[in-house]
C-alpha cells in the first residue's frame, strides 16, 4: 500500500456553515437549546446511557477513527462523547460558542453513526444515538456543516437530496428509458402505474450523476418480468440527510412523502437501490418519528431483491464475473438489517471468485463516508481519508490475497471507498452489485 | 469504639440496606417511568428472546468478539464481578451477623476460598486502577469520580481483609469495613455503580433492537 | 358521480374492446385506463421507435406523438395525456394538443367537474402552472406543491422568488419561497411553503410554512398564524365558515388546531389527513393514538379498533353519518366502517365508495393477483385481471363494474342485491 502521494498539513477546516452559525450564538441561546434537547426531547435512553457508562474505553477499538489515528483516545467513541455531550451535561448547557463549533465538527464529521461501537460496549450503549442528540442540538443552534445543511434544504424544498426539480425527474427517467430501449427495444420504465407490485425508489444523486444505475435497474426489472413502477412526483427519493443533520421534522416530512407516494401507487412493497443510509431512514429511523413501528409498506434493499431474483430464477447468470472480488459489508444493511449472508449468496452466484476481507459481516470496518460525513463535503475529505487508514490497510490486505474488484452495495460506501482507493493508491475496481449483475445476467439478443 | 461499632453495625447498617434497596427500586422505577413518559415506543421493540440472547453472550467470558480481543481484561473483569458479588453474600461472618440480626442464614463458603476471592477483588481493583492510569483510551475518559468509585468498591475488601487477619487495630478495621461496605451499598444506586441496575436493561434493549429489527448480532 | 345520471344504467354486460387484438397491431401497449362511465378503454401504444399514439376502443387518435405519458381520463370523460412533439411538451385532450407548447409539462390535475385541466410547466428553466393551455403570466425559478381550487378556476403553487446558488444556505435561510396564486406571489417570503389548500369558494389559500429552520405554522393568504409549532401538516378549510384547520405538533405530540389554536383536547403520536364531513359538521382524521397503532378519530375521538401498519383512503358517506377507511395489519388490507372491521382481508384495497343513500360501502380489492370488488364485506364471485373502482348508480341500486380479463374489457351493470346477497 502506498502512502498518500503528498503529505498535506492538517489545517483547521474552514466551513462557513459552522463559522457563521457560531457567530450567531449567544450564551443564553446555547443554554436554552441544550436544555430543550437534553431535558425536553430526550428521555430514559440518554439518562441510562450516561449513568451506565463506566468509562472503560472498551468501545475504542470498534472505531475506525480511533484505529486510524494510532489509537489516539480523542477519536474513540467514548472520547467523542466526552468532548461533546459530557461537557454539556457537566456545565448544564453553559458552554461557549467555540465549544459548539468544535462539538458540531466532532459530531458531524468524526462519527459515521455506524454503530460498530454498540457491538463492543459490554452494556450496549448506543453512542451513535448520543452523537445524533449532539447533532440535533447543533441543528437547533444553526451550526451544521454547510454542504450537508444545503442538502437538508434541498430535501425540504424538493423532497429530494439534489435540488432535482419537478420536471427533471420524469424527464431523466424517460431519457434513461429511451437509452435502454437501444438495448431492449420494448423496455419500459412505467411511471405512475397504480397497482404495480413494486415501487422502485432511488437516491437523489441517481438522476443527477448516476443515471446509469436507473438504466441498469430498468433492465433488471424488465428482464425479470416484474410488475413495477416509479413515481413521477416527489417521493421518489428515499435518501435522507435531514436524519443526519438532526432536522427530524424534515426527516419526517420526506419519509412521509416517500411512504405516501408508495401508498398512493398501491404497491405491495418498495424496492430500493444500493443505498445504506436511505434504508436506515426508511426501515428504522424516519418511520419511527412518524409513529410507524415498522415501515407501513415493506422495503427491500437491492441485496435482498437481487437475492430473490436469483433464487427464483427470474434472473439467470450467463457467465460469472471473472475477476476476484471482495465485499464491503455496509453498516446500515448488515449491522442494520442482517443482509450479509444474502449478499454473499448473491456475490457467489454472480462472481467466480470471492474472498473475504477481515474483519467482515457485522464486524466490518465502516467506510468513513456514511452517517452524513461524506455529505459534509470537500472541507473534510482529507480528514475522512486520514481517519480511515485502517480501511485502506484492510483493503490492501485483501488485495494482496488477490482481490481486484471491491463490491460496495451502498452509495456512501462506494463513494467513500473510491476516495480511499485513490488517496491510498490501492488500485482496486469498485463496483455495485448491480453493476456486476447487469454485466453477467442473461439478456435477450438485441 | 464499642458504641461506634454498635452504631455502624446497627442503625447505620439498617439505613444502608434501606437506602440500597430503596434506592435501587427508586432508580429502576424512575427510569421506567421516564420511558413511559417520553419513549414509550421502546416497549414495542423489547423482546425476551433477543434480550436474553444478548445478555447471555455478554455474561459469558469470551463469548463476544470484544471479550476475546481483551483476554486479560475479560478474565479480570469476570473474576472481579463474580467475587465482588459472591464473597460478601457467602462469607460465614456476614451470615452469622445476618443470622443474629434478622434470623436468616444460608450456606457459606470456606474462609480460605473467601480470602482468595477477596484478594482477587483487591487485585482486580489494582488492575483497574493501573489500567485507568496507563491505558490512554481509558485515561482520556477518566475523571476523579472514576477513582472514587473504584476506591468505594475496593475499600470494603481491603478493610475486610485487614480485619480478618487482625494484624493491628482489629476493631478499627472492622468498623471501617462495615462502614465502607455501607458506603458502597449506598453508592450503588446513586453513582455510576448503578450500571449494576441499568446494564441489563441497556443490554436487553440493544439486543432487542439488533435481534428483532436489525437481524444482526450485537456481540 | 357528477355525470353518472347521464350514463347507461341498464343491467347487463357490454364487451367494449379486446385489447389482445391491439397487441398484434402495436409494438407494445401500456397500462389500460377505463373512462369514468366505463364506455371507453384506452392505452398508450407504441407504433415504432419514437412514435406513440393512444388507442381508444381500438381507434387511434388522429395525431402521432414522439412520446406520450400520463394518460388520464378527466372526471367529465375527456381523455388527456402529456405529449411531446419536436422536443416540446404539452397536453393533448382527446387527441388534440394544446396550442401552447412548453419545455416540459407534468402532474395533470382536474377540477371536480373535469372542465379545467391544470399542469405544471417548465419553459426555459422557468416554472409556472398552465390551465387549459394558458400559462401563468409570471414564472419562477422553481415550483412545487401545486394546488387547484375545487372548480379549477384558480391555481396555486409554492414558488421560489429569488435566485439560489447551490450551497448558499444563508440566502435560503432568509426565505426565498412563497405561494403564488394564479401566478401572483404572496408579499411575504418563507423558508419553506408546502401543501396549500383552497377554500371551497376558491378565494382563500392556506399553506404550511416554515418561518425559519425551526418554527412552523400555517399562513392564510400570506399571513402566518399568530402561533408557531414544532411541525405542521397540510391545512384544510371548513366547508362553510372559512376556518382553517391543520394538525400541529408541540412537545412531541400532535393535535388539531383551528386558526392557530388547538381545538381537540387529545394529543396523538400522529395526526394527519383531516377531513370534514360533507355537511361540515364533523371532522375526521387519521391518527396514531399509540405508537405503531393507527385508526380514525372523529371529532378527536379515536375508533376502538386500530391497525398495526397504516390507515388511509378515508371517506365520509354522502349523508355525513358514516366513515370508511382502508387499514393494514400483518401485511393485509381491510376496510373499517365506523370503527367496525370487515371480516375479509385482502392483498390490496382501493378507496371505498359509499352508495348515494350512504347505506352501502364498495371497494376494489385484490387477492393473489386477481381483482374484484367487495360490497359490505361480501366479495363478488368473479375476479379479473384488472378492475376499476366501482361506481354506484344515482339511485344506488346498481353498480358499474369495469373489468378486464384475457384482454377483454367489459362494462358491467350489476344489481346491488346480486352483490350483497
Amino acid at each position: 500500500m502506498a502512502e498518500p502521494a503528498k503529505k498535506v498539513e492538517e489545517k483547521k477546516v474552514i466551513d462557513e456553515g459552522l463559522e457563521k452559525g457560531t457567530d450567531r450564538l449567544t450564551p443564553d441561546r446555547i443554554e436554552k437549546v441544550i436544555k430543550q434537547v437534553l431535558e425536553g426531547e430526550s428521555g430514559a435512553r440518554l439518562k441510562a446511557y450516561v449513568d451506565t457508562c463506566i468509562h472503560c474505553g472498551l468501545c475504542s477499538e470498534a472505531c475506525h477513527y480511533y484505529l486510524s489515528h494510532d489509537n489516539d483516545p480523542r477519536w474513540s467513541p467514548v472520547g467523542k462523547v466526552k468532548q461533546t455531550l459530557w461537557e454539556m451535561l457537566k456545565k448544564k448547557g453553559r458552554v461557549s460558542a467555540d465549544f459548539i463549533r468544535t462539538t458540531a465538527e466532532i459530531a458531524s464529521t468524526e462519527c459515521n453513526l455506524c454503530k460498530r461501537c454498540a457491538m463492543y460496549c459490554p452494556f450496549g450503549i448506543d453512542i451513535a444515538y448520543l452523537m445524533l442528540i449532539v447533532r440535533r442540538i447543533c441543528h437547533r443552534l444553526g451550526v451544521t456543516p454547510l454542504y450537508i445543511q444545503d442538502t437538508a434544504h434541498s430535501h425540504s424544498v424538493t423532497m429530494n437530496q439534489m435540488w432535482v426539480k419537478g420536471d427533471e425527474w420524469p424527464d431523466t427517467l424517460q431519457w434513461q428509458e429511451e437509452e435502454a430501449q437501444a438495448e431492449i427495444p420494448t423496455l419500459r420504465i412505467p411511471l405512475e402505474k397504480e397497482g404495480a407490485d413494486i415501487m422502485y425508489s432511488v437516491i437523489g444523486p441517481g438522476p443527477k450523476f448516476q443515471a446509469q444505475l436507473i438504466y441498469q435497474a430498468a433492465v433488471i426489472m424488465n428482464i425479470a418480468g416484474l410488475d413495477w413502477t416509479m413515481p413521477a412526483t416527489p417521493g421518489w427519493d428515499n435518501s435522507d440527510m435531514a436524519m443526519f443533520t438532526g432536522d427530524n421534522e424534515i426527516m419526517g416530512r420526506i419519509k412521509r412523502t416517500h411512504f405516501e407516494t408508495a401508498a398512493r401507487l398501491k404497491v405491495k412493497r418498495i424496492v430500493m437501490g444500493e443505498c445504506g443510509h436511505a434504508f436506515r431512514s426508511i426501515q428504522d429511523v424516519g418511520n419511527r418519528w412518524l409513529g410507524w413501528r415498522m415501515p407501513p409498506i415493506p422495503i427491500a434493499h437491492a441485496i435482498e431483491f437481487y437475492y430473490e431474483l436469483l433464487k427464483e430464477g427470474k434472473i439467470r447468470v450467463a457467465k460469472k464475473y471473472a475477476e476476484t472480488v471482495t465485499f464491503q459489508d455496509p453498516c446500515n444493511v448488515v449491522r442494520g438489517a442482517g443482509l450479509h449472508e444474502k449478499a454473499r449468496d448473491v456475490v457467489n452466484q454472480i462472481c467466480e471468485n470471492f474472498i473475504e476481507m477481515h474483519p467482515n459481516r457485522e464486524h466490518n470496518y465502516c467506510c468513513c463516508a456514511g452517517g452524513g460525513v461524506i455529505n459534509c463535503g470537500p472541507p473534510y475529505k482529507l480528514k475522512r481519508m486520514k481517519s480511515n487508514r485502517i480501511k485502506a490497510e484492510q483493503l490492501f490486505a485483501v488485495k494482496s490475497r488477490g482481490a481486484k474488484t471491491l463490491i460496495a452495495p451502498c452509495h456512501n460506501c462506494h463513494s467513500g471507498l473510491e476516495d480511499i482507493n485513490h488517496h491510498y493508491e490501492l488500485g482496486m475496481d469498485i463496483k455495485f452489485l448491480g453493476d456486476i449483475l447487469y454485466e453477467v445476467m442473461e439478456k435477450p439478443e438485441s | 469504639m464499642n458504641s461506634l461499632y454498635n452504631f455502624v453495625s446497627g442503625p447505620l447498617a439498617w439505613m444502608a440496606f434501606i437506602i440500597f434497596f430503596g434506592g435501587c427500586l427508586f432508580r429502576i422505577i424512575s427510569i421506567l417511568a421516564l420511558v413511559h413518559k417520553k419513549e414509550k415506543f421502546i416497549y414495542t421493540y423489547m423482546s425476551w428472546k433477543y434480550s436474553f440472547r444478548s445478555i447471555m453472550h455478554w455474561i459469558i467470558p469470551f463469548a463476544t468478539v470484544n471479550w476475546r480481543k481483551h483476554p486479560v481484561l475479560t478474565l479480570v473483569t469476570f473474576a472481579f464481578h463474580i467475587c465482588l458479588i459472591i464473597t460478601p453474600i457467602f462469607l460465614l461472618s456476614h451470615i452469622i451477623l445476618w443470622d443474629e440480626s434478622w434470623n436468616v442464614s444460608w450456606w457459606s463458603l470456606p474462609d480460605s476460598l473467601v480470602q482468595v476471592m477477596t484478594l482477587i477483588v483487591i487485585g482486580s481493583c489494582v488492575f483497574f486502577l493501573i489500567r485507568r492510569l496507563i491505558a490512554p483510551e481509558v485515561q482520556y475518559v477518566t475523571s476523579a469520580s472514576d477513582y472514587i468509585i473504584l476506591a468505594i468498591v475496593a475499600a470494603p475488601f481491603i478493610t475486610g481483609f485487614m480485619a480478618y487477619y487482625q494484624w493491628f487495630g482489629y476493631q478499627f478495621f472492622t468498623i471501617l469495613h462495615i462502614f465502607s461496605g455501607e458506603v458502597m451499598l449506598v453508592a450503588i444506586p446513586f453513582t455510576r455503580l448503578s450500571h449494576m441496575l441499568f446494564s441489563p436493561f441497556t443490554r436487553a434493549y440493544m439486543g432487542s433492537e439488533f435481534g428483532g429489527v436489525r437481524h444482526a448480532r450485537d456481540w | 358521480m357528477h355525470y353518472s345520471s347521464e350514463w347507461d344504467w341498464e343491467v347487463g354486460e357490454k364487451s367494449v374492446a379486446d385489447i389482445n387484438q391491439w397487441k398484434t397491431k402495436f409494438n407494445w401497449i401500456e397500462e389500460p385506463h377505463a373512462s369514468p362511465n366505463g364506455e371507453q378503454v384506452a392505452a398508450i401504444v407504441n407504433l415504432s421507435e419514437g412514435e406513440f399514439n393512444v388507442c381508444v376502443n381500438g381507434q387511434l387518435w388522429q395525431n402521432v406523438f414522439d412520446k406520450i405519458w400520463y394518460l388520464r381520463f378527466a372526471p367529465d370523460g375527456r381523455l388527456t395525456a402529456l405529449v411531446s412533439e419536436m422536443g416540446e411538451w404539452t397536453v393533448a385532450v382527446d387527441g388534440v394538443a394544446w396550442e401552447n407548447k412548453f419545455g416540459y409539462v407534468w402532474d395533470t390535475r382536474f377540477s371536480q367537474d373535469g372542465r379545467n385541466i391544470v399542469v405544471a410547466v417548465q419553459q426555459d428553466m422557468q416554472y409556472c402552472l398552465a390551465r387549459n393551455g394558458k400559462p401563468w403570466e409570471n414564472t419562477y425559478q422553481n415550483l412545487t406543491c401545486m394546488a387547484i381550487s375545487p372548480d379549477g378556476k384558480r391555481t396555486a403553487a409554492s414558488v421560489q422568488t429569488s435566485p439560489l446558488t447551490e450551497g448558499d444556505i444563508f440566502t435560503f435561510q432568509q426565505g426565498i419561497y412563497t405561494a403564488a396564486v394564479d401566478g401572483a406571489a404572496w408579499d411575504k417570503n418563507f423558508v419553506n411553503v408546502w401543501n396549500m389548500a383552497f377554500s371551497p369558494d376558491g378565494q382563500s389559500v392556506a399553506a404550511e410554512v416554515r418561518l425559519n429552520l425551526y418554527d412552523y405554522t400555517i399562513a392564510v393568504n400570506g399571513e402566518p398564524w399568530g402561533h408557531t409549532f414544532d411541525c405542521v401538516w397540510e391545512p384544510i378549510f371548513h366547508p362553510d365558515n372559512g376556518g382553517v384547520f391543520a394538525p400541529v405538533r408541540a412537545g412531541g405530540k400532535w393535535t388539531l388546531a383551528k386558526d392557530g389554536d388547538p381545538v381537540w383536547d387529545r394529543k396523538f403520536v400522529q395526526l394527519w389527513h383531516q377531513m370534514f364531513s360533507p355537511d361540515g359538521k364533523k371532522m375526521a382524521a387519521v391518527v396514531a393514538p399509540k405508537y405503531g397503532k393507527w385508526t380514525m378519530a372523529v371529532e378527536g375521538r379515536p375508533w376502538s379498533i386500530a391497525f398495526d401498519e397504516m390507515i388511509s383512503e378515508a371517506i365520509f358517506s354522502p349523508d355525513s353519518t358514516r366513515l370508511a377507511a382502508v387499514g393494514k395489519s400483518n401485511g393485509k388490507y381491510s376496510v373499517a366502517v365506523d370503527g367496525t372491521l370487515w371480516k375479509n382481508s385482502f392483498d390490496m384495497v382501493w378507496k371505498p365508495v359509499f352508495s348515494p343513500d350512504s347505506r352501502h360501502v364498495a371497494a376494489k380489492v385484490e387477492n393473489e393477483g386477481r381483482y374484484t370488488i367487495a360490497v359490505d364485506d361480501r366479495i363478488w364471485k368473479e375476479s379479473y385481471e384488472a378492475v376499476w373502482d366501482p361506481v354506484f348508480s344515482p339511485e344506488g341500486d346498481r353498480l358499474l363494474l369495469r373489468t378486464l380479463d384475457n384482454g377483454n374489457y367489459v362494462r358491467r351493470i350489476i344489481p346491488l342485491n346480486k352483490l350483497t346477497r
